[in-house]
């Protein structure tokens, strides 16, 4: 099943490279040309896309193992990247979307719904950022009004009826400023989804698969379980937005994301997640099925875990995590 | 528990921590520009006598006029890892903190308070926008959980005064995390039945709108504060439009429905006892029970419910045209 997403997505992957993966863009151009060379036989042609593959595989190799935080901010935004979608898809069945706040509209910035995962019927949500300009319009490109949260209120409730464990995707860039959103109360709806996160008699676990942006991102990541992937970000505020107010340029935004610590590596030293998942060389954008999978796997492991505690204990455990967190010596 | 402790009469507390202000300055009132004499503004809490335009307080002014011949206590706040991230940018954390020390006097943008409120035990937690726009690291979310914390151990209502432009950048993603830890707190002053009320002051915006600051078991706000999640300038951004009047301000809100009431600073401590009042004393007291008719009138339960015919029919009425 995850190949299916992954296998569909990774022939677009190649079409959008990142400013830092120029070379590596040259190299593979360099191999397409001479692939097509080789229809015309030559024993050199086929050594040489060899000798280059190797590079270009040693080249991405080498620019994954040490980017930046800045670098993997915009990885972690890359569009090719796989969504909350393509994770619903892949791996869990039955999936059945449910709509609405009940309150005033319904959010497409999050979706949700019942689903089974590896046996386990549960309750899905995430922000979901959407694939093409269409989707990402109508998905308001993964930023939540507060119907949105409200929505994930609602199933959460409806899930801690029916005791389903809720499982999150986080992806977005942070809750929409807006008019509408600020008067039908945006802080207030953040404010109790993370109440409800709380409150939750069932487990919830958070996989952050691509941007934690803020408030946005912790009214559905209240979890008993947080993961990251390798090059996801969380943080409080974007790299840009910290620039323009700290250093009054959003140029120094690389600036920004090296201070704030907002890579997966960072976040778990200070004790803020729990897990950070692999992912492929080059990004999860260059092999969607596999990071979908070893997101498939995390989330199980940290599943049959939580499914052992009792209702009571499962709360508990979430409210000492976030009431220890930050306590005592930490630090980088 | 060492919660008693830095009693200090506020009127000592003004002569020992606030010598600066020399006593011949004169303000500018940022909203009419008419020019107020220092005095009077401590007497009116930094509410403008020409035109009722409410200023930031300081936190022990507002406690001053607040608590029962403004006598209160202040609790030790908790100590928390001091600049986790090592942050700096055009200058290094440690030192901003260093100056917002030395220019407020405090160690951090909160101050824990309790004591009585028209007789009956109060916890308050109020922001100092002073110290670094009042924003939320660990160590108001800490101040914020111990606040809880004692409100629970005196069984008394806890009352929070935000006054905060949100998290504190410098904290990264610790300061994200305060927004849970301070619902945590929250939670439990609801777990223990006791209210929890939010006064909002201006201005209560980011992180600390989205979370302890919208959680109110009832919510107030001072006249004019601006409150609200996103900052103005983001969202002009964002849409590209100039905003409604009094877009953010308290009536605003309050009127689309995301704040009880708007009440002035001078009228905050008698809402605040009415309320408490009817939230805590919910029983009617024993001397006005006529003992001679009590119990008198009260059905037998076999009797009301052979009877259940309501005393009236609206449904027979018909509807007019
Ligand atoms: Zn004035």
């Amino acid at each position: 099943m995850a190949d299916d997403g992954g296998n569909h997505r990774a022939g677009g992957a190649m079409n959008t490279f990142l400013d830092f993966e120029k070379p590596i863009a040259e190299l593979e151009g360099k191999i397409k040309e001479l692939r097509h060379l080789s229809d015309d036989g030559g024993i050199n042609i086929v050594d040489e896309v060899t000798r280059l593959q190797t590079k270009a595989e040693r080249l991405l190799r080498a620019t994954y193992s040490k980017l930046t935080p800045w670098q993997k901010t915009l990885v972690a935004r890359h569009p090719d990247r796989p969504h909350t979608s393509d994770y619903i898809d892949a791996l869990f069945e039955s999936f059945t979307p449910l709509a609405g706040d009940r309150k005033y509209a319904e959010d497409q910035a999050i979706l949700g719904g019942l689903a089974r995962f590896r046996g386990y019927s549960v309750m899905v949500l995430g922000h979901e950022k959407g694939a093409d300009t269409e989707a990402r319009v109508r998905h308001n490109f993964g930023m939540a009004r507060p119907e949105g949260y409200r929505k994930v209120v609602r199933l959460m409730d409806l899930a801690e009826r029916f005791s389903l464990p809720v499982i999150s995707f986080i992806d977005t860039a942070g809750a929409y400023p807006g008019v509408g959103a600020e008067e039908r109360g945006q802080a207030e709806a953040i404010a109790r989804s993370t109440q409800k996160c709380l409150d939750l008699r069932v487990p919830l676990i958070s996989a952050v698969i691509g941007e934690g942006g803020s408030g946005g991102a912790i009214a559905l990541a209240t979890a008993n379980h947080v993961m990251m992937l390798e090059n996801a970000i969380y943080s409080v505020i974007s790299p840009e937005g910290c620039a323009s107010i700290l250093w009054r340029d959003p140029k120094h935004a690389e600036d920004a994301a090296e201070s704030l610590k907002v890579t997966a590596q960072d976040l778990l030293r200070l004790g803020v997640i729990d897990e950070v998942v692999d992912e492929p060389v080059g990004g999860a954008h260059r092999d969607p099925g596999a990071v979908v999978d070893a997101v498939g796997k995390a989330v199980e492991g940290a599943l049959r875990r939580l499914a052992a505690l009792s209702a009571g204990e499962v709360r508990a455990q979430r409210r000492t995590r976030f009431l220890e967190m930050g306590r005592g010596q930490i630090g980088i | 528990m060492s919660w008693l402790t830095n009693f200090v009469r506020p009127k000592i507390r003004s002569l020992v921590e606030r010598p600066q202000i020399p006593e011949n300055l004169w303000a500018k009132c940022p909203a009419c520009e008419q020019m107020i004499f220092h005095r009077d503004l401590e007497t009116t809490q930094n509410v403008c006598p020409h035109c009722d335009h409410h200023m930031r307080v300081q936190p022990e002014v507002r406690f001053a006029n607040l608590f029962d011949d403004g006598v209160y206590h202040t609790i030790e706040l908790p100590k928390v890892a001091v600049d986790p991230l090592k942050f700096r940018d055009s200058k290094r954390y440690s030192d901003r903190l260093r100056d917002a020390q030395s220019k407020t006097g405090r160690t951090d943008a909160v101050i824990v308070a309790h004591g009585k409120i028209g007789g009956t035990p109060v916890v308050t937690l109020a922001l100092d926008f002073a110290f670094m726009g009042g924003s939320m690291g660990l160590a108001v979310g800490e101040a914020m959980v111990a606040a809880a914390e004692l409100a629970t151990y005196q069984q008394a209502p806890l009352v929070v005064f935000p006054s905060s432009g949100g998290a504190r950048m410098q904290e990264g993603i610790l300061s994200l995390m305060q927004m849970p830890r301070t619902t945590i707190a929250v939670d439990m002053v609801r777990e223990a039945g006791l209210p929890y009320l939010a006064v909002l002051t201006d201005p209560t915006t980011g992180g600390v709108t989205a979370s302890f600051a919208m959680l109110g078991d009832i919510t107030l706000a001072e006249p004019g504060a601006v409150i609200g999640f996103a900052g103005p300038r983001v969202i002009e951004s964002t849409i590209r439009e100039t905003l409604p009047d009094g877009f953010q301000k308290a009536e605003y809100l309050r009127d689309h429905g995301m704040v009880d009431m708007v009440v002035h600073r001078h009228e905050i401590r008698d809402r605040l006892i009415t309320i408490l009042d009817l939230l805590l004393h919910t029983q009617p007291s024993a001397e006005i029970v006529d003992l001679a008719t009590a119990g008198l009138d009260i059905p037998d339960e076999a009797e009301a419910a052979a009877d259940p015919e309501p005393a009236e029919e609206p449904e027979e009425q018909p509807a007019e045209k």
